[in-house]
This record gives C-alpha cells, structure tokens and sequence, in this order.
C-alpha cells in the first residue's frame, strides 16, 4: 500500500474521483439551490458569490446542476459497470473454467454483442421503451459484458494452469467451486481496474447519449444532458458548456488515471514487471 | 496611343463587365426551415411543414390568404354570392397550366373539391368542406358551388392549403411529387436535406423574381445558427429565439419579428378526473404566470393569450386576466376541488422547444401549488397517436397553428375532450353567420366561454421571428395561414 500512494498518478486520480463522487451524493440531501427550481428573472447570470459558476438559460443554479449531473452520470455509468460485470464475469469465468463449447459461445456472443456499439443499442432500446436514464444504463451495461468476460477468461486462463487449480481439481472441486473459490479471488484485482476504466467510459456515454436525447430526461439532469440544453446557447453563453465539458473531461480523466494506477499497485504481474524494471 | 486608349477602354469595359457579374442582385434563394415534411401534398396531411414548403408556392387555390390574413382572388378571379348565401359562383382564370404542361379549367376545381369529399379522401380538415353540397362545372371557365348552409369561412376555407386546385392527371403523385399551378415548380426532394424549387416560366400571373428557391432542413438551433452565420442558407422563416442575439447587432442580417396563427396551449383531457372537475382548471389557470413563460420560453417575444384567439384578429378580446397568476388562489381552489395536498399527472412533451422548455417551467410553477408533474418527452409520431387520436395523456404542451380554428372546441371528439352543448351551438351559429358585426359579437361570446371554463392552459400566441439576409425583400413578416410565401421575395443592392 505504501507502494501505491507513493504513486502519484494514483494519489490524483483518486482524490479527483472521490470529490466529485462526494460531491455527487452531497447532492442527494443539499444543493445549493433546488435543480426544479426555474426562476426566468435570473437566468444568465455571471458567476458570482451567490452562484458560482453562473445560471443558466432556465435560471438554475449551476453549481447545483452539476452536482446533481454528476451523480445522475456516476450512478448510470456505476449500475452499468454493476451489469456488465454481473454478466460478463461469470461469462468468462464459466468459459475459462469450462472450456470447449461453453467458451466457443461466450466469445461468439461477446463478438456479437461487440458488434453493436452502445449508442446502436440505445436507440433499439428507445425505440421499444422510450428514451430514459434506465436505457442508458442497459445499453451501456449490456455493452459492458463482454468487456467483462473477455478481461475475467483472459486472467481464469492464466491462472487455470497453475498447479493450485490442479491440485483443487485433484481434491474433487467442480467447476463452478474452482471458477469460484480460486479463479475469481485471483482476477479480481483485474476486475476492479477494468470496472474503474469502464467506469470512466460509462460517465462519457451516459454523456453521449443524454446529448442526443435518448440518455436521461428533464426534469432529471446529467453532464450529458447540461451540454445538449447549452448547445444552442454557445456564442451566446459559452459558460454553459465550458462548465459540464469540463466536468466531464475532468472525471473521466481522474477515473482514468486512478484506474492505470490501481493496475500498476494490485495487479501482482504488473508489480512484478514494475519491479524489475525499477531493478534494470 | 489611339490603341493604348483602346486597350484601356477595352480592360475597363472586361473590369466593369465582371463587376456587372459579381454585383447582380443573385436571383436564388436558400431558406432554412426546422421541420422536413411528411409528404408534399398540403391536401394529404396536417402538417405545416407541407405548407411551408408548398403553400403558394407549388399549389394555388381559388382563393389565396394575404400575408394580413385577407381573402384574395388566386384561381377564381371573381366570384359572386346568392342572396341566400348558399351558392358561389365563381369565375376562373383563364391560360392556367399546371406544371406538367396540363392546362387548368372547372373540371380540375370539381375534380379537387370531390376528391376531398371522397370516402377515402386523406385530407386533413375534411370538416371544413363538410357543408359542399355540390360542384358543378357551369362552363370551362365557371364554377358553381351549393353550400347546405350560409358559412361565413368558406372564402376563407378554400384559400387554405388543404383545399388547393389539383389536377386528376397527377394527383395521385402529389406527394412525392406536386404538380400544382403555382409560380414555382418542383424539381426534387432529397429526402433528409432539402426541396428544390424553380420558377415556373410559363406561370399564369405575375412571375416571380427568384429563379430559383431551395428549402433546407435543419432541426437544430446551433446548426441553424451556424448556416446562417456561414451564408449556407439566406434566411430562416423562424428561427428559435433563444440565440437570436447572435444576429441582432449584426448589421448582414435583419430580423422580422411577426405574429403566428399559433396560440400555444396546456391541452388538458377536459373527459379524465380530475380535469373534468373545473375547480381544478380553474386552479391550473391560476398557476400559470405566463410573463415567466413568455420570457423563458419565448425570451419576451410571444403575446400573453386567454383564450384560444390570435391577438392580432380583428375580433380577439384581450381574457388574460379572466384568472390572474394567483399561487394562493389555486391553492384554495384546489382544496375546494378536493385536493388540498395537490395530484400528480402527466405531461406529454412533443419535440419543439416551446414543449420541452415550457413544460419544465410549468412543471417548476405547479410544483409551488403542489400539483407533480411528471415530463415525458414524446417524438412527434407518438404525439400524434397517444394524445392526438387515442387521448391518452392528462396534459400537454402543444402549438395550435391553424387560423380561426376555434370552432375545434364544438367536435366533444376533440382530443381536449371538451362537450359543451352550449358552446357547439354558438359555433354552429357563428359558421352561419356572415354579417361581420354579428360574427364579432359571436366570437367575442365564444372566446369568454372558453377562458371560463378554462378548458385548456392559455399561455401565449407563439411568435414569429424571421432571420433573413439583409438583402432580402418582400418575404412575410407575419404568419396569418401556414406557409413560407415565395412570390414576392426578391433581393436589393
């Protein structure tokens, strides 16, 4: 551990994630101002000790759009990551474990369902049920499936073969014991740093598809949604969307950066490379 | 020397020549318009959108809308009335071609008038043609036609677009492809982009000046706001008004603000409870602080309304304050109603920035008198088929564009739902009468009743704000029918 906060990348990308995390579920039980709260007669101001960074074109407060933004993209990009790796971990797992058809079909329809970015995806699911934060989440989560099973077959495999999972195997355990007891344990650091990265992808299309319309609905509101009701606004107003790009840009580059860092502090093979580099 | 000089002469005169060129007034134009229509055929859909690209410009009538909301002479350049008010006569133009070469006289009129009264007519406003009792071709250049009762709109009514002159040899391809009478003819729709349109040379009437006229389709305000900006396109017949100061102290563009036909409504489901009970409309109505509105949605452009009537008609009566923005009075009201801590309901948003817009602030200003709203956001499809024919929704937000369209509320069949025996025989007097001081006095009654009874939300008349190139001329600043009138826009130096 004192390995990892030596890590100055890890050190940033945490603290940036975890205060727009905290700000995120401040958010839940106080904002400044109600994000419901339409007031016309303020709209437009300049930032100020009232509103920080401003109002916008329906007189919210600004500071408070974001941080209700932030957590409606956190909890959409978070459930995604929930579903994805839900699914798609025991997918890959069952295929490392199995092997022979059991993984032909899990890596078909990874490919398959690679096939289909999300955006695809969402507007199938718009189309059958409207346009919604819960599409959001189910096209981004079903996206992340396979992502998951690729990441959880990829670790299984290389630790199937060592002679622990032998000597398991010899004690009588199962498939699903082995996949379970000793498999999972061990890929799970690669879960974490995969569903950190994911996490970052997720806030950017949860974004994505909230601009184009079909991700979260007003009254609700999210970074995605902040930039589509600034579009129109921009050589009037560039404040409007200065502000939620650069939240965006801001968190998905803190996830990233703790999610490269979390894989050079747990991932053993990592470490284990990272040392000798540092000894070279 | 005698050569140089000539030499010069000639190098001025190629200067000039090529000045000449570059300095002529261009003759084609490239409007942007936000919503691409469904078909081209103004008697086959309800749509704007068809008349904006169409109306006046592709198809005529017998008679046309003025940009003052008048009855003029198009088609039929005379008509006379009977004394009894039930037989026009009227007197067609002569050396009228369609633009398939096809040439225009009182069959083409019978044709066009039975086709709209056919069992399987697809026009839009089948009722506005309901009282044709017959059309009768009197001569080629004579038309007569019997109504069942005296209708003071008729000249009106058949100016509209849904009742444009066709012809039976091209009819059945007017949508995709119009073949009217008008001073512009088709050229091509590039599906998802723009219409083309050109003038049409051997046109009956006066020619236009442009040669040439392409609709372009741009549903975003940011991509609108960049092609005009960038001179892809020459003007927007209505551009949203929340960037409109990216034009206003630029001295390339000019801006025409002017009225619509469209009185902006809350459409309440008058048949569902709690909206029958009229406590509660009455309690809406009182919520409503249309300044808010207005300036949210319009940014101050719209005019307040009070019942459903455009402000600039001859017989509007200002009802804004029937029911004053009173957040205390509609709590009162609704705890009489029986809903002291409030309801929740729905509110059915179509994709217009009015609707979107708007129903957040609504929804902000119910909130304060403890009625929940929930938004859903609908495309127009869906729009059509949940709240326009199967009435399935408590509220929306929705623009009302057609001109004196008023007598909407007598059919209980409406999607308002609103079934007043009253009020359906005043229309049905109102239709019957053509004495204009009487008509007045009618419609005011008809207005009253209406904001009374709070049938539906009055917010504002929805605005027209053109921007359009400074040297453009003669395009309409206000929008009495639906249509994007072509005939008399022209460009100056």
């Amino acid at each position: 551990m004192r390995g990892a906060l030596r890590h100055p990348s890890l050190v940033l990308g945490l603290t940036a994630s975890g205060l727009f995390a905290v700000l995120a579920l401040v958010s839940l039980v106080w904002t400044p101002y109600a994000i419901a709260d339409i007031d016309i007669g303020r709209r437009f101001l300049g930032p100020s000790l009232n509103h920080w960074f401003g109002t916008d074109n329906l007189g919210r407060d600004m500071v408070s759009l974001i941080m209700s933004g932030t957590l409606t993209s956190f909890v959409v990009a978070a459930l995604a990551v929930g579903i994805g790796a839900g699914v798609g971990v025991p997918l890959g797992l069952a295929a490392a474990a199995w092997g022979g058809v059991v993984e032909w079909a899990v890596l078909r329809l990874s490919d398959f369902v690679f096939a289909f970015p999300a955006i695809i995806v969402a507007i199938l699911i718009t189309t059958l049920f409207g346009p919604s934060a819960i599409n959001a989440i189910l096209a981004i989560g079903i996206f992340n499936i396979p992502v998951f099973a690729r990441v959880a077959r990829g670790g299984a495999l290389s630790i199937k073969t060592l002679d622990f999972v032998a000597a398991a195997r010899l004690a009588g355990l199962g498939n699903w014991a082995i996949a379970f007891r000793h498999l999972l344990p061990n890929i799970a650091s690669l879960i974490i740093v995969q569903g950190t990265i994911q996490l970052s992808l997720g806030i950017l299309a949860e974004a994505g598809l909230s601009y184009i319309g079909l991700g979260t609905q007003p009254p609700a509101t999210s970074l995605g949604l902040l930039l589509r009701d600034a579009q129109s606004l921009f050589l009037l107003h560039p404040s409007l969307s200065l502000v939620p790009g650069l939240a965006i840009v801001i968190i998905v580059v803190a996830l990233n950066l703790a999610g490269d860092g979390l894989r050079d502090a747990i991932d053993p093979r990592l470490k284990q490379q990272g040392g000798t580099g540092v000894a070279s | 020397m005698g050569k140089t000089i000539r030499v010069a002469g000639l190098a001025m005169a190629l200067v000039l020549g090529l000045a000449g060129v570059v300095y002529a007034a261009p003759s084609e134009i490239r409007i942007g318009v936000a919503l691409e229509p469904p078909v081209l055929d103004p008697t086959a859909g309800a749509a704007e959108a068809i008349d904006i690209v169409v109306y006046q410009n592709v198809f005529e009538g017998l008679t046309q809308i003025d940009q003052n909301g008048a009855v003029q002479p198009d088609l039929a350049e005379s008509w006379t009335i009977s004394a009894d008010g039930l037989t026009y006569t009227f007197k067609l133009q002569a050396d009228v071609t369609f633009h398939d070469g096809t040439s225009f006289d009182a069959d083409d009129v019978k044709y066009s008038f039975d086709r709209i009264k056919a069992p399987d007519s697809l026009n839009a406003h089948k009722e506005f043609f309901a009282d044709i009792e017959s059309v009768t071709v009197v001569d080629p250049l004579t038309v007569e036609i019997k109504l069942a009762k005296p209708s003071g709109q008729f000249l009106f009514d058949i100016g509209r677009g849904d009742a444009v002159i066709v012809a039976p040899e091209s009819s059945a391809n007017n949508a995709t492809d119009p073949i009217g009478t008008g001073p512009f003819s088709f050229v091509r729709w590039d599906k998802g982009s723009r219409v083309v349109l050109e003038r049409y040379e051997p046109y009956w009437g006066k020619k236009a000046a442009l040669s040439k006229a392409t609709y372009v389709f741009i549903s975003d305000t940011a991509a609108m706001t960049n092609a005009l900006l960038a001179g892809d396109i020459d003007g927007t017949n209505n551009f949203s008004a929340e960037a409109l100061d990216v034009f206003k102290a630029d001295p390339r563009f000019k801006i025409l603000v002017g009225t619509t036909e469209g009185e902006t409504l809350l459409s309440t489901n008058n048949k569902k409870p709690p909206f029958d009970n009229l406590k509660v409309r009455q309690a809406m109505a009182h919520a409503i602080d249309r300044k808010a509105l207005i300036d949210g949605v319009t940014y101050g452009y719209g005019v307040p309304i009070g019942s459903h009537f455009a402000p600039h008609h001859p017989y509007y009566v200002d009802l804004t304050n029937t029911y004053p923005y009173d957040p205390e009075l509609s709590k009162a009201l609704l705890a009489e109603a029986g809903y002291p801590d409030g309801f929740s309901a729905t509110l059915k948003l179509p994709p217009v920035a009015y609707a979107r817009i708007g129903g957040q602030i609504i929804a902000s200003q119910f909130a304060a008198i403890g009625i929940k709203l929930e938004l859903i956001n609908v495309e127009w499809a869906q729009w059509l088929e949940d709240v326009y024919a199967n009435h399935d929704f408590d509220l929306t937000i929705v623009s009302h564009v057609e001109p004196f369209d008023i007598g909407n509320y007598a059919n209980p069949n409406y999607y308002f739902g609103y079934d007043n025996p009253d009020f359906q025989a005043l229309i049905e007097t109102l239709n019957g009468t053509t004495d204009e001081v009487k008509r007045k006095v009618l419609a005011i009654e008809a207005q009253t009743i209406l904001a009374q009874d709070a049938v539906n939300g009055y917010l504002f008349e929805l605005p027209q704000i053109g921007v359009w190139n400074a040297k453009i001329e003669g395009q309409w600043q206000n929008a009495p029918i639906e249509g994007v009138v072509l005939k008399d826009v022209h460009w100056v130096d």
